[in-house]
């Protein structure tokens, strides 16, 4: 026994050191994302984007062959960091791509840019990585997580709302959602509710929001807290009344669960499936055809990732041991993005457009958000300042 | 901050007592009768929500899921009885406490694996779809109007049952003294095992009951057994109307808390600093509530006379 298990390691290691000559002609990316657990359908859009853009691109990036490990962080920290130094230390990665949850990305952040590999973040951007913790070997295709709530708050005040209930879950991201708002916003909060994580009846909250009647209400309620408080505001028939604004609460995820509860609700994003550019309606279409859904921003974010990497490395002539010719092309971000116009700030995130969207009905049926207006052209992020003093 | 607002407030807060009393009741009767404590019992209020979800999809009506899950949940709690928990009465509690742990991780794993764990959500029936608005502006679901009915319905059904039938009698008997009942002739396991049975369908009911209002997710049961806990030490253990009253108190006190403590510090703090420390010490209210209660009478409210 004790013999078999010793050849049995023999024969593994003399695989794997076999492997990376053989696989020299490879380019390796690790694909970090949140692949079970309730958000499970995040990640899973991501993978499904980034599969995509490598199927459209023919199964290479920069004329070379590409192999993708796909990891599954379970949305643990301690889980990803180890799952990350098996990415860097045995597959030997050339880019990890994602992930979705900011805890996480702060968490792997360190052993990926020590280690110089080019982190490209499908939708994390917390403010640390993007202001003072900013670093080299950092990109994100998404936005900086403050965003999206910033164009809510905008919104807001250009359309004279006197008196906002701001609405968000007992925890980080949660304080940070009304913070951005609030950057942009400077009429009446009526009031800051938190409410527990994980919280599934929000009756009473209903009754406080009818009995103070705000002009608005703004929340932020990822998964599956979203699906029941959508449901509950158009039950209560506060829905036609008070407008219902959010972020990460309406989107291609969460409305196949929320059906029609949702329609007419605004919500805040660089992108939506209807944005007017060939590249993108062919991009949803294929999407759609491929997955039997719509596909939601982290699809095109992990889209626009496979892209940036191919037009990176077509420059390099397809090769990664010059890290700083290799940057320098990342940075120039020279392909065609989904969502149209893109570039990257000195803090490796992007600058770009900003709409106010709107769940709706298509014609076929199913549920999407539509482009409203645009609310920001061009617009980087609030932290990038302190990025450039570090730097 | 009007009366109506109160009323509104108070009748979420009934909701919430009385779909805690449907799962604290087997809980006491199960610790108070039988000195088992089972951890597992919200597991089983969450396998009534699965099951309603299942058979409502299969048979197309609310209705005809919830007669189906209810005699399922029956079964599966004797099922659960005769092959787990029988073998545990006679240790000590640190060994229940495990082994019911064991149950809750087996059965959440277990309906991630025959669900997924993506949210289910289970269609409210068409009669009670509708709405009233209560307050200017403000739609009641008439769902939740029916709820409350059910879990009045099925208190007063539990007081008839326990106080007015040979079995209730046997039942109180068996909370007071089971080794004396027992040395009377009544085989007090087959007791034990029909008290088990419709305690876990009585949480499985709770658990059908806000199906179509909550989502359907694995590990839902865990939260709302710590709460059912806390129930059954201020009812007294072992006590129904111990725990009816208890459920209550404890829904009204903590919807009537989240709504209102940041209003009434308002009146001694500024209203930054009241809505910061009201939002710190609502979810606090409840345990401050069990441990005033403890304070006073420390066997709960409703103590069993031993």
């Amino acid at each position: 026994m004790n013999v078999t298990i010793k050849t049995l390691g023999l024969a593994a290691a003399m695989t794997l050191a076999a492997a990376p000559a053989m696989a020299q002609e490879k380019l390796k990316i690790g694909l970090l994302l949140t692949l079970s657990g309730p958000s499970a359908i995040l990640g899973q859009h991501a993978r499904d984007g980034f599969q995509l853009a490598m199927k459209d691109l023919g199964g290479k990036l920069g004329g070379r062959d590409v192999e993708v490990i796909v990891v599954d962080d379970e949305l643990k920290p301690d889980v990803a960091v180890t799952k990350v130094k098996g990415l860097l230390e045995r597959d030997k990665v050339d880019f990890v791509v994602g992930p979705i949850f900011s805890n996480v990305a702060v968490a792997t952040h360190k052993p990926i840019v020590d280690s110089k590999t080019f982190y490209i973040s499908v939708n994390a951007g917390p403010s640390n990585l993007a202001g003072k913790s900013c670093n080299p070997y950092f990109f994100a295709t998404s936005y900086q997580n403050d965003q999206n709530h910033e164009v809510l708050g905008k919104v807001a005040q250009d359309r004279g709302y006197k008196k906002v209930y701001l609405l968000a879950p007992n925890y980080q991201a949660g304080k940070d959602a009304l913070a951005g708002f609030k950057r942009h916003y400077k009429g009446e909060v009526v009031e800051e509710s938190y409410v527990p994580l994980n919280t599934l009846d929000f009756q009473s909250e209903l009754a406080k929001i009818a009995s103070m009647q705000p002009d608005a209400i703004f929340t932020f309620m990822p998964g599956g807290m979203g699906v029941n408080l959508v449901k509950q505001y158009r039950a209560a028939g506060l829905a036609d009344r008070i407008p219902f604004l959010s972020a990460f609460t309406v989107d291609e995820t969460n409305l196949p669960a929320q059906q029609d509860a949702a329609i007419g609700m605004l919500s805040g994003s660089n992108w939506a499936p209807n944005l007017d550019t060939p590249e993108n309606k062919k991009f949803v279409a294929a999407y759609e055809a491929a997955y039997n859904t719509v596909p939601a921003s982290y699809a095109m974010h992990a889209y626009d990732a496979a892209l940036l990497i191919d037009s990176a490395l077509k420059a390099t002539g397809g090769k990664t041991d010059d890290k700083d010719a290799l940057r320098a092309a990342i940075q120039k971000a020279d392909f065609k993005s989904l969502r149209g116009d893109f570039k990257f700030g000195a803090n490796g995130f992007p600058i770009q457009d900003f709409y106010l969207v709107k769940a709706a009905k298509r014609s076929d049926g199913k549920l999407e958000t539509e482009v409203v207006e645009k609310v920001f052209d061009d617009y980087t992020d609030a932290y990038a300042k302190e990025c450039a003093a570090t730097n | 901050m009007t009366a109506t607002f109160f009323a509104i407030q108070a009748l979420n807060g009934l909701q919430f007592g009385l779909i805690l009393f449907l799962i604290a009741a087997g809980l006491t009767l199960v610790f108070g009768v039988m000195d088992f404590i089972n951890l597992a019992h919200g597991v089983q209020y969450m396998v009534g929500a699965y099951l309603v979800a299942a058979f409502s999809a299969w048979t197309g009506s609310f209705g005809w899921g919830l007669l189906l899950a209810l005699p399922t949940a029956l079964a599966f709690g004797l099922l659960l009885e005769v092959l787990i928990f029988r073998h545990l009465y006679d240790r000590d509690h640190l060994d229940q406490v495990l082994a019911t742990f064991g149950v809750i991780l087996f059965l959440n794993q277990g309906v991630k694996f025959v669900w997924g764990a993506a949210p289910l959500s289970v269609p409210v029936p068409e009669i009670l779809s509708g709405s009233v608005e209560i307050m200017d502006g403000l739609l009641y679901p008439v769902y939740r109007i029916a709820i409350i009915a059910a879990g009045l319905l099925v208190a007063a059904l539990l007081y008839v049952v326990v106080s007015h039938t040979r079995v209730g009698m046997l039942v109180r008997a068996g909370a007071t003294n089971a080794p004396m009942v027992s040395a009377l002739g009544v085989n007090i396991r087959r007791l034990f095992m029909i008290v088990f049975g419709f305690g876990a369908m009585l949480a499985g009911f709770a658990g059908a009951m806000v199906a179509p209002i909550l989502s359907v997710q694995p590990g839902m049961g865990d939260n709302i057994l710590i709460l059912a806990f806390v129930v059954i030490v201020i009812g007294g253990i072992g006590s129904i109307r111990g725990a009816f009253l208890a459920a209550l108190l404890i829904g009204l006190v903590d919807t009537l808390g989240r709504s209102f403590a940041p209003n009434l510090l308002r009146l001694v703090l500024d209203p930054s600093a009241a809505s910061q420390t009201g939002r710190a010490i609502a979810p606090m209210l409840i345990y401050i509530f069990m441990a005033a209660v403890l304070f006073f009478r420390p066997s709960g409210l409703f103590p069993v006379k031993r």
